[in-house]
């Protein structure tokens, strides 16, 4: 299994390039702690905190949006169309490329 | 003055589980918590999610963990302070420790345990201009009185379940209740859906959606707020503003305490049963941080565990403690009770 590259820009507007394994069970949220940019991950990747949201800015195909993240989303602040939350999105190949902002902390 | 051995702040799964440790050294212990029921994060966020990870149980409801942690420490009687947060801590001259919460109950005790998990909850606040200036000014985050509300205007922003059953309580109550939510649609019950849907057509609830509040207006207290309707603007008068958004958790003031922290964790000596940099202060569980620290509640009950042998050695200082096994010598409850294994019968059948 090949790694995928993604793109981050934390809240000072830096691009991170990180690669991530697919074949390891992450997800987004763990990806960005584990290359130790500052996404706290609260709640462990339950959709239940909204600290790891980031806005989509690549066309990249996603998985859909499952009711937990939908509810979480829309009690969240900073929220907008492109809204994420980094937790519910697992690591695949069909990742390769994308980038995503971290919305501000909350 | 609450007086214990060890005192606990959070009163989550391994908080409750320093109970029944403590409890097997004959240490008695008291647990303070922020949220009104003990189970931190198991009861307050996902208590109907399995876990999966906790040994000997291949699956458990997080809401069972909590109720089974309390059945097995209920013999060594542990104290609750519950709904209420630890805000300051004293040491004072005999080496014991004055922990005093926000409603300004006092604990005293040798030992603090910080099992504080994430943090206390504490509720999401809106992003809105001068939100502070009108807290408990008629901008509550939490209903605790709702006599409170009684033939007054209240505004309930939210959309969740909270924002519902409250909408729907205050509906016979207050004077008007208008809630407001961003979305058209809410996450709920089904039959407070229903509910609401009911009470809105009835004109007794006055809902507005998709629509934010974004500002607050009074001179002492609220006296009325406006709201973003799609590109519409909105003024409403109204007695209180009651933001529903659920809650987050923060380290709180414990981070204020003197404790070395890294990361928003308290960093401990793993080789000193989680000792912090202040002796005589453990932090155990999520709270934590070591070298290879993991977060997981089955290394919060080993922690819990160590750190209650450290306890034990502080408390009594030269005294030789042996490890016992609870096979073998069973449990002397505080409360009188004893639990031991059944006695083999040695009987010749002939």
């Amino acid at each position: 299994m090949e790694d995928v590259t993604l793109h981050i820009k934390d809240r000072q507007g830096t691009i991170h390039k990180v690669e991530a394994p697919t074949d390891m069970a992450m997800n987004l949220m763990e990806v960005c702690k584990a290359y130790g940019l500052p996404v706290e991950g609260a709640c462990g990747g339950m959709a239940m905190c909204a600290s790891c949201q980031c806005y989509v800015l690549s066309d990249t195909d996603l998985p859909d949006i499952n009711d937990d993240e939908e509810a979480m989303l829309s009690e969240a602040f900073y929220v907008k169309e492109n809204s994420r939350l980094g937790c519910q999105i697992p690591i695949t190949e069909d990742l390769n490329g994308l980038t995503v902002e971290l919305a501000p902390e909350y | 003055m609450i007086k214990t051995d060890i005192l606990i702040i959070g009163a989550g799964p391994t908080g409750l589980f320093t109970v029944f440790e403590a409890g097997l050294l004959k240490l008695k212990c008291h647990l303070i918590d922020a949220l009104p029921q003990p189970g931190g994060q198991c009861s307050e966020l996902y208590p109907k999610k399995p876990i999966y990870d906790i040994p000997g149980f291949p699956e458990i409801l997080a809401g069972d963990l909590t109720k089974n942690l309390l059945e097995q420490g209920k013999q060594f009687e542990p104290g609750f302070t519950l709904g209420e947060r630890a805000e300051t801590i004293e040491k004072q001259e005999d080496g014991s420790f004055i922990v005093t919460t926000n409603e300004g109950t006092q604990h005293q005790a040798p030992i603090v345990a910080i099992a504080g998990g994430l943090g206390s909850f504490e509720p999401r606040k809106p992003l809105i201009d001068d939100v502070s200036k009108f807290e408990d000014k008629g901008v509550e985050y939490f209903i605790k009185d709702p006599e409170k509300y009684r033939n007054k205007k209240v505004v309930i922003a939210g959309g969740g379940d909270s924002a519902l059953d409250w909408s729907i309580f205050l509906a016979n109550v207050a004077s008007e209740v208008t809630l407001v939510h961003r979305r058209n649609e809410f996450r709920g019950a089904l039959d407070s859906l229903e509910k609401v849907r009911e009470l809105t057509q009835a004109g007794k609830i006055n809902l507005i959606t998709p629509a934010e509040v974004t500002n607050i207006f009074g001179t002492n207290k609220v006296e009325a707020i406006s709201l973003t309707k799609e590109d519409e603007k909105l003024v409403i008068e109204t007695d209180h503003f009651i933001p529903l958004f659920g809650l987050s958790p923060k380290l709180g003031p414990i981070g204020d305490w003197g404790l070395e922290i890294e990361k928003n964790a308290i960093k401990v000596d793993n080789t000193l049963g989680y000792q912090t940099n202040i002796p005589g202060i453990f932090a155990i569980g999520d709270v934590n941080t070591y070298l290879g620290k993991l977060k997981l509640i089955l290394c919060g009950f080993h922690e819990a565990t160590l750190m209650c042998q450290s306890a034990y050695k502080i408390i009594n200082p030269g005294k030789k403690y042996v490890l016992k096994y609870t096979t073998v010598s069973g449990i002397n409850g505080f409360d009188g009770t004893r639990k031991e294994a059944p006695k083999a019968v040695v009987q010749a059948i002939n």
